[in-house]
Formats: C-alpha cells, structure tokens, sequence
C-alpha cells in the first residue's frame, strides 16, 4: 500500500512534470492526498488525465462565472479547481454556478471541497447524475465515491449551502429542557455572591 | 525587563543557522526524558556465531509497545560504501508499531535490507541502515575475545561502531503516515521515532560485539565495559538530502527556531540569577571544553571554526570568571550582551546551547510546541492585496531584496532530484544540464521576482486577480502569507549562490537532533555522532541530564 506522503509527493512531481507551475502542483498533491484518503481514486484519475492531456488541448478558464459554457473544449479541471478556490470568496454570492463539459471531474472535487473550508459553508456539487456534499473539508458525502475513472462531466452545479439548523424549533426547546435537567437552582445567598456581585454595573 | 525576540533577519541567515549547537531543546534529549520510564527489552537475540541474523529490542509503556526489528548481514569489503547510491549494509533496522509477528518479521527480512527499493507497511514507523567502522568494530572483537578492554584512545578517536547512512520516516516507501501516529503524547516532539530507532540501535552494535567476541573465544572472552559503552554513540554521515527538507518544511523550521530564541529571551529576563544555577551552567561550560577539544576533523573549513570557536570560548571564560559577577542583576542578558560585542556566530551560540543547562523550567514547556502541521497553513488567503503582500515582503524578506540575480554568481547553482537515488542534489547551472527541472528551493530568487512582478501590479488588486497572470509565483506567495505569521520559517539567505555553503542547512538540522562534534568531508555532507555518552537503556530510569558533558571523551 502507497502511503499518503507518497502519493503527495508522486502527485505533485507528476503534476509539474505535465506542464502545471509548481504551486499548482502543489495543490494537486494535496488534492490527491486527500482524497485518497477518503477513498476516491484520485490516483487513477490523475493518471488518466495526465496520458490524455498528452493528445489533447484543454479550456483553461480562467476568471469564473455563474454559467461557464465551453463548448469547443473541454474544461482542464485543474486549472478551473485552482481559480475556483482562488476565487470563492467572491463566487459565494453567486446562487449557483455551472459548468459545462468539465474533463476529469473528480479532479476538480477537492478543490470544491477546500473552497467549503475557505467560506465556512457546506458546498452541494452535481456532476450529472452524482451528488456530492462537501462539508467543510473535513467529510465528503456522496451517492457516488468510488465509480473508478470519469472522464467527462456534461454538467455540473456548484450550490453554496446556507449555515442553517437541520431541525425546527420545536424539536430544539424540547431537547433543551431535557438538558435542562442537569442544572441546579441557585440559592439566593449563592446568587449574592456570584460573579460581579457587589459591583455596580452603571460605572 | 522585557527583551525582544532575536531579529529573524539576523537569526536566519545560513552562517547564523550553521553555527547552531545541540541543547536541551535537542531531539535526541528530549527523547530521553519522554522514554525514561518506559520499560526497555530485548525480545529477541539470534545471530550466529559472526554476528550475522535477527534481533529485536523494544519499549514498552501500558498497552504501547515499540519493536526495532534488526537485520544484520554479510557484507562484502568491496560493498560497503556510506553513499547513498550504496545498495547493501551491515545492518538495516526498522521500529515497527507494536510487537511484530512471525509472519511480520519473515515480510520484514524480505523488504528491510533492500531499504529504499524495498515497501514497507503503515505498521512500520522508521527505517534505517548501518555500516560498520571495520577497524573498531574488529579491535574491539579482538581484545575482548583476548579478555582485554579496547584501546579507550583509538574508540575516542572514532565514537561508535557503527554508523547510519540513511534514517527515513513519515510515509516513505510505505512507511506510516505522521497523521497516523501523530496524536501519541509521547511523541509529541519532532523525530522522536526516528531517535528511538537511533538509540536501540546503538544497543544492538554493543551487544553484537559482545556476541561475535565471545563467539569467537567462550573461555576468554569479556564483555565491553558498559563506561566504555556509554562512550560511544552511532555514526551518521549525512549529505544533501537533509538540506531541502528545512526549506519544505516551514512551520516546522519555525516552530524548532522559535523554540530556542523563546528559551533564551526568557533566560535573558531572570532578573536574579540563583547562584546554584550560575554554577551549574559554569560548570558544564567547562565540562563541554572537553567536547570541542576531542572533535576531530579534517576538514579546513571546520577546524577553522573550531579554533575560533575555542579562543573565543577562552576569551568568554576569562571574562566570567574575572570580570562577571551573577549576583547582578539580569546577568544573563549582560552575558550575552558581552558575546554579542566579543565573539563570533559559533561561540555565541555556543553559550546559547549552554545557558539552557541550568532551566528545565523554562526548556521543557517549549519541547512539545516543536512540531507542526504544515498543512494548515497551506491554503493562500486570496482576498489580500497586492499591497498587503508587497508590504509582506518589503518586511520579511529586506535582504533577499537586494540580491541582484542578473549576476551569475548569485544565480550559480540549481537544487534537483537525481534519477537514481530521487534525492536532491545541487549542480551549477551553466556547467550541468537539466536546470530546465529545478526544484522550487531557489526561494531568494523567486521571492525577487514575485517583489518585481507585484511592484507593477495593481496595488488594491486581490491576489486571486494576481495568480490568474501569475501562478508561475504561486509557491512563493503561499510562503510568504506563512512567513507573516511563522517569523522563524524562511532561511534568509539564497540557496543558489556561488557561495553557498550546503553543510550549514545540514547543520541546523543535525543540531537540533543533537549531534556532536560535526566532520564536514566536503561542503556537501558530513560525519556526525549521537547519543555519544548517553546512559544506556538499563540506566535510563536514573540517569543525569547532563550526561552530554560527562563524556569519557
């Protein structure tokens, strides 16, 4: 078994060597680190990807929109995941973003999933017919994590997830008054005595 | 008083760095004082009568156990080479996660003692290859299969009986990952697991030697007294792979140099020195003089530093024992107030080294902040401006600004990756080819370049709107938003210059394990030795912290 410090490291060199600069290359290695580590198959992928672009000429985006439609070309997923990253704080107030015709699209994942991170909200990414929940990069979940190679995706859309409770208020102030029976009643002498007492407030 | 942090600008600069000295901070100690309780074996002894078969040694702590694994073999004389393009050793060592197998041995005795064409698994934690110092080794099999102790002067001369020549660890060649392992308390501390493996080995080449002897003679032989035992550390010859590793590793680099400069502005605020403490550091100052007078080396550069070192050290000593009273106050910010005036970088940061000696108090809580975790620190925060990492760089990076690399000297050399070791190594760029593949540790100079660039930029321009025209820089933007925070992170100085000395980057890292008495054989590795004098595993339990100074050398 390959250890993650060298799949990094294999990554990465692998990634220079196919032409990216090396501070893109460096996010490639983590990338695959990654998700590697989850159990997606970065490697085989990345692989493929590398052997393909050899014969074929890749859309370099470069500043992102809500719809990005390139029809000629399809999209080099690591250069539209590195931009995307770049510039999430600002595609945030985008409701959705789209893609069409991405090339390698799981390579384009980790970057979505270290965008979660950077905006500090759950990012829900579609590629066609697959689901993905990116929680913060710590988790990924998904109805798809191990379908080997994925050559082309025909669409994808990218929903930034507002931060809101996965429950309502009522079900909240039941659970809280249940908690609420570890708590003991304060006497009045112990209230006198609390934190700030004697003090005057008003001073 | 309050006294400031040492200036990052000064502090690292390559001269400063290679002029560093083992301290309490050090890996190699610090590793002593976590395992001391720890309950030590040796599991398993089987060598033939030459010495020749496996062992196994371990540390044990509640339901935590550590196993070195060791393979000795026969070596041919014409095979024995210390170079890393060597493929065959006397030894080769692996610490393996817990007690190991049969099964786990039988796979380990396949893939060890290939090393780096060999795969290990995430249950192994280091490993590590060994070659003997032929001609000690065979004295001392010789005398004590004779009955007689070794010549002491001829093993003083040396330092060990064996000598590494590579110590891996961290997910190489399928080793365990660091994120595996890192939460153990007990290895909290940088290389703690690579000093382990470092430590039982040098147990197994005493008990090796004893075996061979008395192999060779039942009736006669004698065991190697354990005094002169403790007198011998392992060897290492060490070259440029250790160098890119404090380039790569930032947060790191920081967190070890940080470290230091926290021990010693704290030790430069004691308003009142206790006179115990005074003697004390007195004490082993005089006692370590023994060190630098027994460090024996060929090379010119270092024996030039060594008499510096020495005279200086002289100069200091007269000073303090005629001119210095500690009952003033603050006497350790006068100390070094008076080196800064008096010395040069080796002896300044000598008596650094020394003045730690008396103050456990103030060392140890910094022990445990020496690690890091580089990845959190890797994303860049694109929503700052141009300006902002302008100002960054006109802040943290003066001097590296004002090296002209048009000249051909400061633009000398390039750092590569040698097809048949993968190592790095570093070639003059308009005498060798493959330049075209450099590795990104010309920091200076792309720092200079990234300065230039933002210089006609936009200065309100986000640097998300910066990388789409120059991801070319990317690497360098990431370092610098670390160096705003991580002050210690960044050498100082280009690391592609006609001047550049390589063994200092060594230095600083071999410092901070430990090492001793450094023997530079060019100016791109060197010999060094560790756990020279360290208490033996048994004596652990009891031992004296400044066994450093207590060398029978």
């Amino acid at each position: 078994m390959k250890s993650l410090s060298e799949i990094d490291t294999v990554s990465k060199r692998s990634s220079r060597a196919a032409g990216f600069d090396w501070g893109v290359a460096e996010e490639v290695g983590k990338n695959t680190r990654m998700l590697e580590m989850l159990g997606i198959p970065a490697i085989k992928n990345l692989n493929h990807y590398f052997k393909i672009r050899n014969k074929k000429n890749f859309e370099k985006i470069n500043l992102i929109n809500a719809n990005n439609k390139k029809t000629q070309l399809e999209y080099c997923p690591i250069t539209a995941g590195v931009n995307f990253l770049d510039q999430v704080r600002n595609l945030e107030n985008l409701n959705e973003i789209k893609f069409l015709n991405m090339a390698y699209p799981i390579l384009f994942l980790p970057f979505v999933s270290r965008a979660s991170e950077v905006v500090g909200k759950k990012i829900l990414l579609k590629v066609d017919n697959r689901t993905f929940l990116l929680n913060f990069n710590n988790s990924i979940y998904s109805n798809s994590l191990n379908d080997g190679i994925i050559t082309i995706a025909n669409s994808i859309e990218i929903k930034f997830q507002e931060n809101v409770d996965s429950f309502n208020e009522n079900e909240w102030k039941e659970l809280y008054e249940l908690a609420e029976n570890t708590f003991v009643e304060e006497s009045d002498s112990l209230k006198q005595s609390g934190a700030g007492a004697g003090l005057t407030d008003n001073d | 008083m309050k006294i400031k942090l040492r200036d990052p600008n000064t502090i690292m600069k390559l001269s400063k760095l290679g002029s560093f000295h083992q301290s309490k901070l050090s890996f190699l100690r610090s590793f002593l004082k976590e395992f001391k309780d720890w309950t030590y074996k040796r599991d398993l002894f089987d060598l033939n009568e030459l010495g020749f078969g496996t062992a196994v040694y371990s540390f044990k702590k509640n339901n935590r156990i550590y196993s070195l694994i060791c393979f000795a073999n026969q070596l041919d004389k014409n095979e024995r080479s210390d170079r890393v393009i060597a493929t065959k050793w006397d030894a080769a060592f692996t610490l393996h996660d817990g007690i190991p197998t049969k099964q786990d041995i039988e796979r380990l005795r396949n893939e060890v003692p290939k090393q780096e064409v060999g795969r290990l698994s995430y249950k192994e934690l280091t490993l590590s290859r060994a070659n003997k110092s032929v001609r000690i080794f065979n004295h001392v099999v010789d005398s004590l299969s004779e009955g007689n102790q070794p010549n002491i002067s001829l093993l003083s001369s040396v330092g060990y009986l064996y000598r590494t020549t590579a110590v891996y660890g961290s997910g190489k060649f399928g080793l365990a990952d660091r994120f595996r392992i890192k939460d153990r308390e007990e290895i909290y501390g940088p290389f703690r697991l690579e000093m382990m493996l470092v430590y039982l080995v040098r147990q197994f080449t005493f008990d090796q030697v004893n075996h061979v002897a008395k192999s060779k003679n039942p009736k006669k032989a004698v065991s190697l007294d354990p005094e002169i035992c403790r007198s011998l550390g392992i060897g290492n010859s060490t070259g440029l792979g250790m160098a890119p590793f404090i380039v790569n590793h930032p947060t790191l680099l920081n967190n070890w140099v940080l470290a230091r400069e926290t021990v010693l502005k704290e030790i430069r605020e004691i308003k009142k020195v206790e006179k115990k403490d005074s003697d004390l550091f007195i004490e082993y100052l005089k006692k370590s003089i023994r060190n630098i007078t027994t460090w024996n080396t060929d090379s010119e550069y270092q024996q030039k530093k060594i008499k510096f070192l020495l005279k200086d050290l002289d100069n200091f000593i007269n000073f303090i024992e005629k001119d210095f009273d500690f009952s003033d106050e603050f006497a350790f910010n006068e100390i070094y107030l008076w080196l800064e005036k008096n010395s040069g970088d080796e002896c300044i940061e000598y008596i650094v080294s020394m003045m730690m000696e008396p103050y456990d108090k103030i060392v140890n809580p910094q022990i445990n902040k020496m690690s890091s975790e580089e990845e959190l620190q890797f994303n860049i925060p694109t929503n700052r401006t141009v300006l902002e990492l302008r100002n960054i760089l006109e802040d943290k990076y003066k001097q590296i600004l004002k090296i002209d690399f048009s000249k051909k000297e400061n633009n000398q050399n390039f750092w590569f990756i040698s097809k048949n070791k993968e190592e790095p190594r570093l070639a003059n760029r308009f005498e060798e080819k493959g330049s075209d593949l450099e590795q990104p540790l010309a920091i200076a100079r792309d720092i200079k370049k990234l300065y230039d660039t933002l210089s006609i930029s936009k200065n309100s321009s986000t640097i998300d709107k910066f990388l789409l025209k120059n991801n070319h820089l990317r690497h360098v933007v990431r370092r610098a938003f670390i160096v705003e925070k991580f002050p210690y992170s960044e050498i100082q100085d280009n690391t592609i210059s006609k001047s550049i000395v390589p063994i200092d980057m060594l230095r600083l890292k071999l410092s901070f394990f430990g090492a001793l008495k450094f023997d530079p054989r060019s100016d791109k590795w060197l010999r060094i030795c560790m756990f020279q004098g360290a208490p033996l595993p048994e004596q652990l339990k009891n031992y004296d912290d400044g066994w450093v100074y207590n060398s029978l050398n």
